[in-house]
């Protein structure tokens, strides 16, 4: 933290409200200190600071011509600067690029899934574009790619503001999609103009959730569980992620951060599926699972770090790029496949179906767990663990399609058995939470003693990574986690290398976990590069988990249970041959 | 996108692949040393396909996406073999005033290709390039480096002649 | 590593040499030095637009017609950089008498080696017909041409060896370095730059001295800082960069060590587009030549001022000579700009502070710091402080590089030094800037040409292409020209520059295929005004400069084309109409003969006095190609 007094600041005026900002703060930053909303299209803050879509261009008196208010850094050059934001000339500038914009865009937009919250559509409103073929002539034209399993871009609607390739680059480091070819000709794509699901994406979606029109979207899968439901034969069951319960809301209008939890129990419940359960369960089961492979790695020693194996995205990314180091993946089944295993195996023997007929839905905050279904690593040979995985987006539009008024639906509950979950489970959906879940058993398990505190709070918040040290019973445990990729590669870097100082590392595809994932609700560029959407989502977690009598994964009822009855005692062969898999070496591509 | 993308084998040598490895280690601790690294690459392959381009990812780290970002924003970086004789008309403003363009129409009439393509038995490809500064001998063109000025759309049968 | 002294030393050996290339009295006083054996200098240019005309060869019959005659302990041959006067290529310069050869081909050479290098006689009818006045012969620096130039920045072009440091230094090379580091610190040095009112010859003119400034003073942290060198002279028709390359790389070099010392950098590069391949061995041998002697590397003159230039190559894109495009380009990437600010000195090449100046600007600072902020400041306009290389192109007699100092007026250079329009023709407009820039019509020609003024008449001086058009170019199908060449090179980042330069270029198609409406003419003026006003980097802001220029001094030709259809200089095909005048038509058929696509047909009119026939034009056959127009003796057939 730099202390206030040391901070050099520069006074400029915004539309003639004074400021005083931070030397090197951005008139765009500035603007919103005196609260003035500049509109941006490329601009997305720490994933693409371009300036190349030039709708956040303003005046000032300290520089010349219009600049672009997302880039320009206050300088004490800048003392003084009396910025203007709303003057004709301005606004004409807008209008016109929009205009611009509009003529190389496919125009489709009451069929877009974009219809409603695309930020080009919103901006045209705004900025009164009143003849959207005004400037129209030549277009390029795309197929649509819909090569890969979890997404399709169409670059018919491509405004090419790059918000998707400094994701897949700057955030996660991976570069599979960026610009090729020059000028008019210019798009975004993958190497060789192959298809998405030709190269070594791993499907995580942050260049869905970052994009502002309806070029990138998910493959919506609901209709196959309309179906499912529609068939008198099937058992359907549906599994929410943690984080969804912080999320869905967003959706229907709610302030982001609102646990709908209880509405969202309801809703499944109208919308016809038959068991309400809860990924919280697989959740838990993952704790019981991981915790023992952890205390057995370190007793016998196996590799260390062990890194959990949650994140799908991440998962690939490890095949992919290490593949050396697969080793150091827990062999836990994700909370999705766990729990989708166990609906096949315990449930069906315990109600005597044909798990065949039981019919599995996960609803996730993302879209490589699309891709996480069709691994081949089944806990019943022929019957996939989750039938289909969809995200928020998806449910949310079922939802609305059911003429299920949300905000008014009363709170409901989960079903028993697997609809019952602790704490522990519910912090799955934050960076770190995995790591805090696993030590609340972990370290009751090894020191045989009850924990009085079992916030672990080193292991929370947003850095990129972050690490800690516990001594339990001894024993002194080095831990680390981290979210994102391009932060997971520092890690993996170290462990190639050797020099991994750590016992545990929890590794998240996406920025800040689940509640950050490609997924997700989308939120408005203008809230996102001004509010920490995650930290606001992630304090309805831990407000949940808090709430709760039930906050470490061995306590909960129905997992003691499903040992007694099943599995016996974690990390038994039945055990390993459900809950846990393999994984595969992969080329980058 | 654009031009046709007709797949031509690649036939690489072992001895042009340790020639680029050579290279490319010489090259790689160097900061931003991609566009040397794609210009000899094309110097020994005479072209970018996605094998030469993949051996540079491998090499270097550098994301293949990011390589082919590059290596088609510069219009020098070639993804297809050129011709056996690779012929540049100048449509520089000098040359272009002169009558460059009806020198530019004239060859692609005789061999009856597009500009930036290359004629079915290898032996001609044809491009438009910037000015090659030799605005005082304007029109211009080049076949493989050699400079043709002051020229009229009679003289291209006997230059092209040479070549056959 | 040589010392200073060791540095005077050669300039002391090298400077009659060298000296012996001037005029007058200088080369007399030059060859009666001790040491001094040659008694003739035989210059052959090998500059790009010579050697495409085979001047190495013509380098080559002169040494082996030396040899064979035994002179070659009097006679040198020395392969040099361009003399400007490229439509007169390959050029030949015998010194002392600066007996200027034009035209040359291999199959003189004999006849002036006999003749001007054994007897002593020039050869009159191979002089360039300009030296040749009925006062006498005169020396190629009394012409037109040459004498209202003063060279600068070009000035040891044509008259060096440029690959030879010893001819550099002896010309005064790298004094200025010494100078620099041994008696001057950092804040003088800045101070005679800002002093002497240089400004950037790449386009925008900012003022050298301020931008050193900024990168020595905004950012003190004791980190990497760069000097770059932007050679990648892309505007259509502008070579005096390569020129400058090709002759006299060694002035580039010691100018960014110059400035490396001034803001503390230690690093430089050169960025040179590859499609200069002489240039680049040119600056090549020299960087190698400068690091053996010490003059780049460590520890420059003992001064323990260290400093080294690396050579990056363009890729063919013209949006890396735009600063901050060219910086993107040697990280290794696209070569896309970036906003500015952060302005390259406080945040440039790998995000550090950085010094870029294009090659021009070089070229001049080694010459202010030997003769003084003074002494450059007295040359040029109040503030426009020096001399600008101009590249003549287009419709004009003399087509050539030029130096000549700011405020010379278009029609000195256009009618004097260029020696006016050729064919009889009318002048109807230059452009300068290249793509950037506009047109000056013939009514400012007499506005002097700097900076300030070329802006205000809504061009810019831009790198100095300067092409004349005449009363034969349509300016609708330039600024189309120029529109067709910015839509090709924009990086495509930025919106408006990327679809407003396609959309721009649509209009200006349709207005020269006669489609338009005054409506699209509207649609163009306020893009025009949009990009200017809203791109990322000058290409985009500077892209309708173009069509503004043309619209406000020939509107009238937008308007004919969009309401009456017409091209009155009879360029835009679509509004051309192909007529045969029945009564001028002898029927000889020659025309049908050669027309590609078989407009033309017999008719039965015989026209009183003639034998045959007429012809007549089916339009719509025609394709309006003009082979018939040049195929006709009576000159019956027009166009309209």
């Amino acid at each position: 933290m730099i202390m206030a007094d040391e901070m050099k600041l520069v006074n400029v005026k915004v539309n003639g409200i004074p400021v005083a900002a931070p030397i090197g703060t951005t008139i765009l930053d500035a603007a919103h200190m005196a609260g003035v909303k500049i509109p941006t299209l490329c601009y997305l803050k720490g994933t693409n600071e371009v300036g190349d879509c030039r709708l956040c261009l303003v005046e000032s008196t300290k520089a010349r011509g219009l600049v672009a208010s997302c880039m320009y850094p206050l300088s004490a050059m800048d003392e003084g600067a009396e910025i203007k934001t709303n003057t004709p000339v301005i606004l004409e500038s807008r209008k016109r690029t929009l205009e611009l914009i509009l003529s190389t865009h496919e125009r489709k937009c009451l069929s877009c899934v974009r219809s409603g919250n695309c930020e080009l559509q919103k901006l045209c409103k705004e900025y009164g574009v009143d003849d959207e073929k005004l400037y129209d002539g030549y277009r390029n034209e795309f197929e649509l790619d819909t090569t890969a399993v979890h997404m399709v871009r169409d670059n018919n609607k491509c405004i090419l503001c790059r918000r998707c390739v400094g994701a897949c680059d700057n955030i996660q480091g991976l570069g599979i999609i960026g610009a090729n070819n020059r000028g008019f000709a210019s798009f975004i794509g993958c190497a060789f103009d192959k298809g998405l699901g030709e190269t070594s994406c791993i499907h995580c979606g942050q260049c869905i959730v970052a994009c502002p029109t309806g070029a990138l979207y998910e493959k919506d899968d609901t209709a196959k569980i309309e179906a499912a439901i529609a068939d008198p034969e099937k058992l359907v069951i549906v599994q929410p992620a943690p984080s969804i319960r912080a999320t869905l809301g967003e959706e229907f209008g709610l302030p982001i951060g609102t646990d709908v939890e209880g509405k969202m129990a309801t809703a499944f419940r109208r919308l016809g599926f038959d068991k309400i359960f809860d990924t919280d369960f697989g959740a838990d089961l993952t704790i019981m699972e991981e915790s023992a492979e952890l205390i057995e790695r370190v007793q016998k020693g196996g590799a260390l770090p062990m890194i959990t194996s949650c994140s799908p995205g991440w998962v690939k990314y490890c095949e992919t790029y290490y593949p050396e180091q697969i080793g150091h993946l827990s062999t836990c089944k994700s909370p999705q496949q766990m729990f989708g295993a166990v609906t096949k195996t315990y449930y069906a023997e315990k109600l005597g179906i044909d798990p065949k007929n039981i019919f599995t839905v996960g609803v996730m905050p993302c879209t490589a767990k699309k891709f996480e279904v069709t691994r081949d690593q089944s806990a019943v040979p022929g019957v996939m663990d989750v039938d289909v995985s969809i995200t928020t987006r998806e449910l949310a539009r079922m939802i609305k399609r059911h003429d299920i008024d949300f905000t008014a639906l009363p709170d409901g509950s989960f079903d028993d058995p697997l609809g019952e979950s602790t704490g522990a489970a519910v912090i799955f959906g934050v960076t770190g939470g995995v790591m805090e879940a696993a030590l609340r058993t972990a370290v009751e398990k090894l020191t045989g003693e009850t924990l009085e505190k079992v916030e672990f709070n080193e292991v929370r918040g947003f850095d990129g990574i972050k690490e800690a040290t516990y001594n339990v019973a001894g024993t002194e445990i080095k831990v680390a986690v981290a979210s994102g990729l391009k932060n997971a590669k520092v890690l993996m870097d170290q462990i190639e290398a050797g020099t991994s100082p750590y016992t545990f590392i929890e590794i998240m595809g996406c920025p800040g976990g689940c509640i950050n994932g490609g997924g997700q609700p989308l939120v408005d560029s203008m809230v996102r590069n001004f509010v920490d959407v995650r930290a606001l989502r992630a304090n309805a977690l831990y407000a949940n988990d808090a709430a709760k009598t039930l906050r470490k994964s061995h306590e909960n009822p129905s997992i003691k249970k499903i040992y007694e009855e099943y599995f016996a005692e974690p990390g038994s062969h039945k055990a390993h041959e459900i809950l846990h898999c393999s994984y595969v070496k992969r080329s980058i591509n | 996108m654009g031009a046709d993308k007709k797949a031509v084998p690649f036939k690489g040598t072992e001895e042009q692949k340790q020639q680029l490895l050579e290279m490319i280690a010489g090259l790689k601790n160097e900061r931003g040393a991609l566009m040397p690294i794609l210009q000899k690459a094309q110097d020994i392959y005479g072209y970018l396909p996605i094998e030469v381009q993949t051996m540079i990812s491998d090499e270097t780290g550098i994301p293949l996406e990011k390589i082919y970002g590059v290596a088609t924003f510069y219009s020098q970086f070639s993804l297809y073999p050129k011709g056996k004789n690779q012929i540049s008309v100048c449509l520089g403003t000098a040359c272009y005033v002169k009558g460059s363009g009806d020198v530019y129409n004239k060859l692609m009439e005789k061999l009856g290709i597009e500009g930036g393509q290359c004629t079915p038995d290898g032996k001609f490809s044809l491009d438009a390039c910037r000015c090659i500064g030799a605005c005082g001998l304007a029109p211009v063109m080049t076949i493989n480096g050699e400079v043709y000025g002051k020229l009229t759309a009679d003289m291209l049968d006997g230059i092209l002649a040479k070549y056959e | 590593m040589i010392s200073i002294n060791e540095l005077n030393q050669i300039k002391a050996e090298m400077e009659g040499l060298v000296a012996m290339r001037c005029e007058g009295e200088a080369a007399i006083k030059a060859m009666s030095k001790e040491g001094q054996t040659y008694k003739r200098h035989v210059l052959v240019c090998g500059g790009t637009g010579c050697t495409s005309a085979h001047s190495e060869e013509i380098i080559e019959r002169f040494k082996d017609g030396i040899a064979k005659n035994g002179l070659e302990k009097e006679v040198c041959v020395i392969r040099t950089g361009c003399h400007g006067l490229c439509a007169l290529g390959p050029i030949v310069i015998v010194y002392p008498e600066a007996a200027f050869y034009a035209n040359v081909e291999v199959s003189i050479v004999d006849e002036i080696v006999s003749e001007h290098l054994v007897n002593g006689n020039m050869v009159t009818k191979y002089l360039y017909d300009k030296t040749v006045t009925d006062k006498g012969i005169i020396s190629m620096h009394e012409t037109d041409f040459y004498k209202k130039q003063n060279r600068v920045a070009l000035r040891n072009c044509g008259v060096i060896d440029p690959e030879s440091i010893r001819e550099y230094i002896g010309t005064g090379g790298y004094q200025a370095l010494a100078k620099v580091l041994t008696t001057m610190t950092p804040e003088d040095v800045i101070q005679v730059v800002l002093d002497s009112g240089l400004r950037g010859r790449g386009g925008a003119g900012f003022p050298t001295g301020r931008k050193w400034a900024m990168a020595r003073t905004l950012v003190q942290d004791g980190g990497q800082k760069y000097v770059c060198c932007n050679a990648d002279e892309g505007d259509p028709g502008a070579f005096m960069d390569r020129s400058v390359l090709e002759g006299d790389p060694h002035v580039v070099l010691e100018a960014m060590a110059i400035a490396g010392y001034t803001i503390g950098a230690s690093q430089g590069y050169i960025y040179v587009r590859a499609e200069y391949p002489i240039a680049v061995q040119r600056l090549e041998i020299a960087i190698k030549q400068a690091r053996e002697c010490g003059l780049l590397g460590e520890n420059i003159f003992g001064t323990g001022f260290s400093f080294d230039i690396g050579l990056r190559l363009g890729a063919g894109a013209f949006v890396c000579g735009e600063e901050t495009a060219l910086m993107t380009s040697i990280e290794g990437n696209r070569g896309e700009p970036r906003p500015r600010p952060p302005f390259p000195a406080v945040k440039g090449l790998f995000e550090r502070p950085t010094v870029l100046n294009n090659v021009e600007t070089w070229a001049n600072i080694p010459q202010i710091i030997l003769r003084g902020a003074e002494w450059f400041a007295s040359m040029g306009t109040e503030k426009s402080k020096g001399t600008k290389v101009f590249a003549l192109g287009g419709k004009i007699q003399n087509t050539g590089l030029v130096e000549i100092p700011m405020g010379t007026t278009l029609r000195e250079v256009v009618e004097e030094i260029g020696g006016g329009v050729p064919n009889g023709k009318k002048f109807k407009a230059a452009q300068t800037g290249g793509p950037s820039g506009g047109c000056i019509p013939a009514s400012h020609m007499d506005v002097p040409m700097d900076y300030d003024n070329l802006i205000a008449i809504g061009s810019m001086m831009g790198s100095g292409g300067l092409i004349v058009m005449d009363e034969d170019n349509c300016m609708v199908d330039i600024a189309k020209f120029f529109l067709e060449f910015t839509v090709d090179e924009s990086c495509g980042k930025c919106n408006p520059c990327r679809i407003g330069t396609r959309r721009m270029l649509e209009i200006l198609d349709k207005i020269t295929k006669g489609q338009a409406t005054m409506d699209d003419l509207d649609r163009l003026e306020k893009l025009a005004a949009h990009l200017q006003k809203s791109s990322l980097c000058a290409l985009g802001q500077t892209a309708p400069n173009p069509i503004i220029s043309t619209l406000r001094y020939f509107r009238d030709e937008y308007i004919a084309h969009i309401v009456d259809k017409k091209c009155p200089a009879g360029v835009c095909k679509d509004l051309l109409s192909f007529k045969v005048d029945k009564d001028k038509c002898i029927g000889c058929g020659l025309c049908a003969r050669n027309c590609p696509a078989n407009a033309l047909n017999k008719t039965d009119y015989v026209a009183p006095g003639h034998k045959l026939p007429s012809f007549e034009i089916d339009s719509a056959k025609c394709i309006k190609c003009g082979v018939c127009i040049g195929n006709c003796r009576p000159k019956a057939i027009t166009k309209q």
